[in-house]
């Protein structure tokens, strides 16, 4: 009874509360005795490594945002704009860069930043010993290719330093979006006398130097990382904030729960059951925008049911109600997805599937045809596993899914849910799979980062999909100078992979977090890049007179 | 006690010992490696890791190589954390841990032993059943019910405390109350029960016939007899908290053990999750004999 | 534990009968355990037959009711989630898996615990030592570590949650059997029993084990609640029931998560688990003051 009372006294209290929007966050900036502003952002996981050559993950990248500088750096809106470089020029025939580096660049601790360092740093890059996960990105790169396969050494790399402040890189074929890689973490430069004095540890306070608007203050595992004003960076002028602090929240409730209690001034998403609750109290506080990413269903092509029978998998793909999915599940803005390459990327337009304008009953009419041309009925009914790492939201859709699956068609689904490693490892070896969850965020501003996926021999294809014509495509594409031409080819290429449905599309991603209202200069762009040296705190003080 | 206490420490060697054995088995045993990632390593770059971590060794010898490495008292580098050592980890996060676990029991202690004894003084009453029945409060509502709570109202609605992080002793406050939330109902009712026992209990009676005053009676010869059980709980408990916080150190953000022990296994970070199972194996014993001795202190009847 | 210990065996009466009537006698007296058996009675009757009775299925999905709150009038007594599906069926489907979590676990654990115990106890000696080393290492071991290590290894089978958290707390048992075998070994019937040519095995069943049900009895009111705390705590770590089973524990771990906008999804299964918790634990305490002659 008495338990009835405290939980009814408890509920009481949260709606009382609920009631009054004065209650619901704080709106204080830190300052710190010193005067300085400090921004804190919540990071989304605890960052695994610091080292731009080894980092994989989204929090990691932002982190190393604010602490290096690559060649090229983005604009708030996400177009580009120069960084280590001034200017740069590229050959007639596209294959060679030349970039101008800022003659009085430094690194924090005051060394001259040189075309030297970032031979240093890109040659570590594809560098099999370093380990980097992501040295694929640079193969464009002349050589670079081999080297990541151990077949020559670092030292072939098509980078050459022709004076202190003067790169040139040689490709091995035109690459269009390659400027656009240079401000991938994978390119940043590092500090070879640190690197090579500390080993692993150079990414360690007290030994880290670097190349950024700020450098690294602090990094206690599992909470947060500090990151102060680098004075020696070109543009430190510029610079409006301090001190940044990045916390590694993975609880999304907790995360929320530190932004309303005014000790976050960002956050890295907005948990899912809380979507309404906070566009309608924290309307203004609220940022969507659009993410290059896909959510989609693999299918695994290499094996029963899905070997070979593209007419089963055009019927799931048509009974799936994505409207559904985007309106009543995510319900974040997401789009409905019938195409694979999300919209928003450079110089292309998304291709999509036919039956994305009919209407749900056309749709469910040929789903279901095409389920019994596949040779399944009520009677004789499909029986499939989804399988998804663990994770509600996935979980959620899963069910979603597969309840919508035994609607329309009948199927007997069984939802497996696998630990992250153990999910990983079935789907690259393809043995047990049969539809898996997944998901694929574009590494770089071009419809190629979402074509490779598909290609038969990149790594990650968990679909096992194998078309030579496809393949074809994509490598013409890849050795195309003309844009118009390359962007035909790519989108041809997308249309081949849609009509073959090697997978099914959900949604593309949005992104969704709460911003202060004092924070100012955030632009949201497509791939979700911020640079802390682009914002800044403005608080109206009681003057009314602004303060920095 | 002395050689009690030497005794006992030579005995724990071949408990660590198996214990890592064990465990160092178990892991490997699972499907699933520290360098499978969402994105695939080329296989050059894969054969180079698993190389400079000794991956590819037979498994008897990357055993023999860890034991000879934790005699040197290398703990090896994280998988998970490729730029700190297992060592950097573990003395990061111990301090941690312990402070709140300390200060969690401690408080539980205070509670609990309070409350358990006003119930066993009023047994049977309906200040007993009252009584009981907040501490038993503690039990029925998980940490990740009474956390979140907790931190609404007090954090985010009133705005008392903190909500998260660890940067001053008013980040301690709501992570203790949670943490000690359970244990009190666990030691009240240890106290309530023994203290039942020993109050009706021959010594007792003796004492009373002697004619001494209740509170010297209960102070001076109740309280450390009916604590005696108590003290043998908290041993095990203590290394329990500190270890099993990852509901608190994740609802809170605080850096401490328990996590690595979740993301440790979940991310086969093979290094880290020994080093932290042979670190616990070795508190447990650590509290256990440094409980045992204060049972014996408190309880003359047990003689090592 | 050692304070748990010496309670538990301080219930322990070596005598062969009359000892069931009397604490049946104490028990009846105690009022909160009577009232908590019968909560408890009703609790489980609901869980079993209340999901036949109700309308909506646990895993049927409305789109029209989402996140509703409880009402008479739409029939959602409990309100909804986030799916739409409705409360009170998933609260009672999900008190099967609980219930039966509680209940096989801890059988798990006795099986294991009291198997493992008698037969230290009553061989005694070498054998007895080093079991009891055993013991000691598996006490040095984090059991969290463990069982996330099986749930890895076999995925998220219910039957696999049951035995793995049984199988992780069998260690308090195997010690109080032990002590208590150790000292009934020489009782006075037990030297009868062996004169008469009993077989070891056989004293143990007809002998040994009966006198420990007391102590058993009060281990399973006092198990039961936490091995279903530790299932909601797999819950929280994403390795409880999959879908489209639930317990309690996920439940709760969804109302958690959204207590402020929707508090029905987390008070009603809390109330449930938290009356289910209430109730072992008044009938354990009761159980042990009935079986334990000192009282009073």
């Amino acid at each position: 009874m008495r338990r009835f009372a405290i939980a009814l006294a408890t509920v009481a209290t949260l709606f009382l509360n609920g009631c009054d929007p004065e209650w619901q966050t704080v709106n204080q900036p830190e300052i710190t005795v010193a005067g300085e502003t400090v921004l804190r952002k919540g990071n989304g996981a605890e960052p695994q490594t610091l080292d731009p050559h080894r980092a994989q993950g989204v929090p990691e990248a932002n982190i190393l945002r604010d602490l290096y500088e690559g060649l090229i750096s983005e604009n708030p809106d996400g177009t580009l704009a120069p960084g280590a470089a001034t200017r740069w020029e590229i050959s007639a025939d596209g294959r060679i860069y030349t970039f101008y580096l800022r003659k009085y660049a430094r690194w924090s601790n005051g060394a001259p930043l040189t075309a030297e360092d970032f031979v240093y740093s890109l040659r570590r890059g594809v560098d099999p010993a370093t380990g980097s996960s992501y040295a694929a990105i640079l193969s464009p790169i002349l050589h670079a290719a081999a080297i990541i396969e151990g077949e020559v050494k670092p030292e072939s790399l098509g980078v050459q330093a022709i004076d202190s402040h003067e790169l040139k890189i040689t490709l091995k074929s035109p690459t269009r979006y390659f400027l656009g890689l240079l401000t991938h973490t994978t390119t940043y430069p590092v500090y070879r006398p640190s690197v090579e004095r500390f080993g692993a540890a150079f990414t360690q306070p007290g030994n880290n130097v670097s190349n950024g608007a700020y450098t690294l203050d602090e990094w206690v595992v599992a909470s947060h990382v500090t990151l102060r004003r680098n004075p020696r960076y070109w543009d430190d002028a510029s610079t409006r904030i301090d001190i940044v602090k990045f916390y590694g929240i993975d609880d999304q409730e907790a995360e929320l729960r530190r932004y309303r209690a005014g000790e976050l001034d960002l956050t890295s998403t907005v948990p899912l059951g809380q979507l309404e609750w906070v566009r309608e109290h924290l309307r203004d506080e609220y940022r969507a925008a659009p993410y290059l990413g896909t959510y989609y269903y693999g299918l695994n092509l290499t094996r029963s049911p899905f070997k070979n029978n593209r007419a089963l998998r055009k019927a799931l793909s048509l009974a799936i109600d994505r409207g559904i999915l985007v309106e009543k599940v995510t319900r974040g803005g997401e789009l409905a997805a019938y195409g694979w390459v999300p919209p928003g990327i450079a110089n292309y337009s998304g291709q999509a599937l036919a039956y994305a304008e009919w209407s749900r009953s056309r749709q469910i009419k040929l789903a279901r045809r095409l389920y019994r041309m596949a040779g399944y009925s009520r009677a004789r009914p499909l029986r499939l596993e989804i399988r998804y790492n663990t994770s509600d939201a996935h979980e959620t859709i899963a069910v979603v899914i597969a309840s919508q699956w035994r609607e329309v068609l009948g199927v007997h689904t069984t939802l497996v849910n696998e630990e992250w490693k153990v999910f990983l490892q079935n789907v690259q070896r393809r043995r047990v799979t049969q539809v898996y969850r997944a998901a694929w965020i574009g590494d770089y501003n071009d419809a190629y980062t979402f074509a490779e996926l598909l290609h038969s021999r990149f790594g990650l294809n968990g679909t096992g999909y194998a078309n030579p014509r496809y393949d074809r495509l994509l490598s013409q594409a890849a050795g195309e100078g003309d844009q118009q031409q390359r962007r035909t080819l790519l989108q041809q290429a997308e249309r081949v992979l849609l009509a073959d449905h090697a997978l099914i599309p959900l949604y593309f991603y949005v992104n969704k977090r709460l911003l202060k209202p004092y924070i100012k200069g955030y632009r949201d762009n497509v791939m979700d890049h911020h640079y802390t040296k682009n914002l800044r705190i403005e608080v109206p003080t009681r003057t009314g007179a602004r303060r920095d | 006690m002395l050689g009690y206490a030497l005794s006992r420490a030579t005995a724990a060697i071949p408990t660590l010992f198996l214990l890592v054995t064990l465990a160092f088995f178990l892991i490997r045993l699972a499907p699933g490696g520290p360098f499978d990632n969402e994105r695939q390593l080329s296989p050059a770059i894969e054969a180079n890791l698993q190389q400079r971590y000794h991956l590819d060794e037979p498994l008897l010898q990357q055993y023999g190589r860890y034991l000879w490495g934790i005699a040197r008292g290398d703990f090896g580098p994280s998988f998970q954390y490729p730029d700190l050592t297992v060592t950097q980890l573990i003395a990061a996060g111990f301090p941690v841990s312990f402070t709140l676990g300390g200060c969690a029991m401690t408080l539980a202690l205070i509670v609990g032993v309070l409350l358990g004894a006003i119930a066993a003084i009023n047994q049977n009453g309906i200040v007993d059943y009252g009584v009981m029945t907040v501490a038993m409060l503690g039990i029925s509502m998980p940490s990740f019910v009474l956390a979140p709570l907790l931190i609404l109202w007090l954090a985010v609605y009133l705005g008392w405390l903190p909500a998260g992080g660890l940067e001053s002793w008013r980040h301690f406050v709501l992570p203790v109350i949670t943490l000690a939330a359970a244990q009190i109902a666990f030691i009240a009712r240890l106290t309530r029960g023994s203290l039942i026992e020993v109050l009706s209990a021959q010594f007792i009676r003796t004492a009373r016939a002697k004619g001494l005053p209740m509170h010297v009676i209960f102070l001076r010869h109740a309280a450390p007899a009916a604590l005696a059980p108590v003290v043998s709980y908290l041993g095990p408990a203590t290394a329990g908290i500190i270890t099993g916080s990852v509901v608190i150190e994740t609802i809170f953000g605080i850096p401490g053990l328990g996590r690595h022990f979740v993301n440790g296994a979940l991310n086969r970070d093979y290094t880290l999750v020994l080093g932290v199972v042979l670190f616990y194996g070795l508190l447990v014993i650590v509290l256990n004999l440094v409980v045992d001795l204060l049972y014996a202190w408190l309880d003359p009847r047990v003689k090592y | 534990m050692r304070g748990l210990d010496d309670a538990l065996e301080d219930a322990v009466q070596v005598h062969d009968g009359g000892l069931w009537g009397d604490a049946w006698r104490r028990l009846r007296r105690n009022k909160a355990a009577v009232a908590s058996m019968l909560v408890l009675a009703t609790l489980t009757i609901m869980v079993i037959i209340g999901p036949w009775l109700s309308p909506y299925k646990p895993a049927q999905l409305d789109w029209t009711y989402m996140w509703s709150p409880p009402s008479l009038i739409d029939g959602h007594l409990f309100g909804t989630d986030s799916l739409g599906r409705d409360l009170l069926v998933r609260t009672l489907h999900g008190g099967r898996v609980s219930l039966l979590v509680g209940v096989v676990s801890t059988i798990v654990s006795l099986v294991i615990g009291v198997g493992y115990g008698a037969l230290a106890g009553y061989v005694g000696g070498r054998v007895d030592a080093i079991m009891m080393r055993v013991v000691d290492i598996f006490y040095a071991m984090p059991f969290l570590f463990f069982v996330i290590l099986l749930m890895v290894f076999f995925g998220r089978h219910p039957v696999l949650i049951f035995v793995a958290i049984g199988a992780i707390n069998w260690l308090d048992m195997a010690r109080i059997v032990r002590g208590q075998t150790l000292s009934l070994k020489h009782a006075a019937y037990v030297d009868a029993a062996r004169l008469a040519g009993s077989s070891g095995a056989r004293i143990i069943r007809r002998h040994i084990v009966p006198n420990l049900l007391g102590v058993i009895a009060v281990y399973v009111t006092l198990t039961v609640p936490q091995v279903i705390l530790v299932e909601s705590f797999l819950s929280f770590l994403g390795l409880g029931v999959e879908p489209p089973a639930t317990s309690w524990g996920t439940l709760v771990n969804e109302g958690a998560r959204e207590m402020e906008t929707a508090p029905w999804l987390l008070i009603f299964p809390a109330t449930f688990l938290a009356v289910t918790l209430f109730c072992c634990n008044f009938i354990g305490d009761g159980l042990r003051d009935a079986l334990d002659p000192k009282d009073r």
